[in-house]
């Protein structure tokens, strides 16, 4: 936790997320034990660690799906743990792609796109429309807008859900393990729609097990463990040269026995 | 059948017989069993006595030109009306059961216990007596209005726990995602959550529409005007005044006319849903 100010390289970076002593609790059971860290504007962060260690509900907490036990979240400077918090408002600028994908299963592929932001932005039908099919495009699906989420593959799917997200015009992304409930063949090419949106300099929190997108894509990886942020800093650090005995051991398990590592 | 299902287990060594061909011999058996049944029913009844009591043709002509488009209009209009009225209150006491606030859900359950446990007919008797415990009490749209109030109040106890079920069959996910998009939980419920859980209690709601169409065969129990008789009484009336079983027939026949649509279309819903699975 401590390296956190040695890779910090940027000179004044406005700060998106500020995350300090965060715990979080269900039931009896400590989940999130003490984590603390920054999110600079256009940084892209992997979290990675073992099953059950706390990522998703790190990543809940950030935009209040999971409701913290103790300590702070602050989004652009705006402390969403704070009851007079307006964190629909909040929620609006930041988006969030689920492993499930979660789309509207009862509204086509635009309906999707364009929900929140008639209801919640209160743009007009053709502003809406005319942004969900941008945002559509952008992720390569122009022409399915009138197609229902059952009626598309799961990276078709994951990738609406990305453009719906996009929709809103968020300032921050969070993707809580995007490729996990995806047929192999079709994960490349939801890596690839997420590869282009950090090149375009979005903000991005991303739980991953893609070990290769973290090390190509990542400006910085977490790892955690056991409710605790074990080590940080840039990938060529912490998936190269792991400090901590449970990286290397957490690392050796999901490289080595499934993927064959890729050359960089 | 029960010969062969003794001599197999009794004799099984001896004669085995392949359980596809013990199969087969019950089967026979049982159509056996029904051509005697048949036999035996159209050897003692009269079919000329049946025809004259349950379809005679000058009354078949009498009851359908009688009044019977009144009558069966009113039935639509008596469980119409009461349908309306507790898909309404019923989607208000499913949410209110699924309220954050403690004495919402007590209120929804106690009403919901309530209702479900009185036979509607002794309800419809209740608001039907209601103008004389209270005189000034006027209920609007007359029969209809007490009707409706009357069979809506039990049928909203039912559909509330339906309504209820299907939203709790909404995937967390959908208002996770929903909420992720800064939707209140408002909006999120009307047009995220009760859209879907609508699509997936269509079928249990439309057999509930078609218990209401038979539920609203008790009416008569309030007393009703000729203006104001539906199916069931005005076949009843007609029935009774010529001895005779036809106007019934027909009436009862009406029912199937609503009825028999209906649960053609759940089953074809339902076997959607399957194959969408
Ligand atoms: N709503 C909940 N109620 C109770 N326990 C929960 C809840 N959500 C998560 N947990 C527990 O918290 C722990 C961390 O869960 P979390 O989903 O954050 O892990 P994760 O790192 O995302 O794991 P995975 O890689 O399997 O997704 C787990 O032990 C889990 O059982
Ligand atoms: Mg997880």
């Amino acid at each position: 936790m401590n390296e956190s100010q040695s890779w910090d390289s940027s000179p004044v970076p406005s700060v998106v997320v500020e995350v300090n002593n965060l715990k979080k609790s269900f039931d009896e059971v400590e989940v999130l034990k003490d984590i603390s860290t920054t999110i600079s504007k256009g940084e892209v962060v992997c979290v990675i660690g073992p099953s059950g260690s706390g990522k998703s509900t790190l990543l809940r907490c950030v935009n209040m799906l999971e409701q913290p036990t103790d300590g702070k979240v602050l989004i652009e400077g705006e402390d969403v743990t704070d009851p007079d918090c307006d964190i629909d408002r909040v929620r609006s600028r930041v988006g969030m792609v689920f492993q499930q994908f979660n789309l509207f299963s009862h509204l086509t592929v635009l309906d999707n796109c364009t929900i929140a932001q008639r209801t919640v932005l209160k743009r007009s039908a053709a502003e809406a429309r005319a942004k969900a099919e941008d945002t559509l495009a952008r992720v390569g699906l122009e022409g399915r807008e009138k197609a229902y989420p059952a009626q598309l593959s799961g990276g078709q799917q994951q990738r609406v859900a990305i453009a719906r997200a996009l929709s809103m015009d968020p300032d921050l992304m969070l993707f809580d393990e995007p490729t996990s409930a995806l047929d192999p063949e079709l994960v490349g090419d939801v890596l690839a729609v997420m590869r282009r949106l950090a090149n375009e300099g979005m903000t991005m929190m991303v739980v991953t097990h893609e070990m290769a997108f973290a090390r190509e894509v990542a400006d910085r990886v977490l790892f955690m463990d056991g409710g605790f942020v074990v080590e940080q800093g840039p990938p060529e650090q912490v998936i190269a040269e792991p400090q901590h005995e449970r990286t290397r051991t957490f690392l050796q398990r999901v490289l080595d026995p499934t993927h064959v590592e890729p050359e960089q | 059948m029960s010969t062969a299902t003794t001599s197999s287990t009794t004799e099984a060594p001896r004669r085995r017989m392949s359980p596809r061909k013990r199969a087969q011999r019950a089967r026979w058996a049982q159509y056996a069993f029904l051509i005697i049944v048949l036999i035996v029913l159209i050897s003692v009844s009269d079919p000329r006595q049946i025809l004259k009591v349950f379809f005679r043709g000058d009354l078949v002509i009498d009851t359908l030109t009688q009044g019977l488009g009144h009558a069966l209009l009113n039935t639509i209009y008596y469980t119409a009306g009461a349908f309306v009225l507790g898909l309404t209150a019923g989607t208000v006491l499913a949410l209110m059961r699924l309220s954050q606030v403690a004495p919402y859900r007590w209120l929804a359950g106690i009403y919901i216990e309530l209702f479900r446990g009185l036979p509607a007919i002794v309800v419809l008797l209740g608001f039907g007596l209601l103008p004389l415990a209270f005189p000034g009490l006027e209920i609007p749209f007359g029969t209809y209005g007490v009707v409706w109030l009357a069979l809506g109040i039990v049928a909203a106890a039912y559909m509330a726990e339906t309504i209820r079920a299907g939203i709790q069959a909404v995937p967390k996910g959908q208002v996770e995602a929903a909420r992720s998009l800064g939707m209140p939980p408002g909006i999120a419920n009307r047009k995220i959550v009760l859209p879907q859980a609508f699509r997936i209690i269509t079928p249990p709601l439309t057999n509930e529409l078609i218990l209401l169409v038979k539920d609203s065969s008790l009416v008569y129990i309030i007393g009703l005007s000729a203006g104001g008789y539906d199916l069931t009484k005005y076949g009843r009336d007609l029935a009774q005044t010529n001895a005779n079983l036809t106007p019934l027939v027909i009436a009862g026949l009406c029912y199937l006319v609503i009825t028999l649509p209906l649960s053609f279309l759940v089953r074809r819903m339902e076997s959607r849903a399957q194959r969408a699975r």
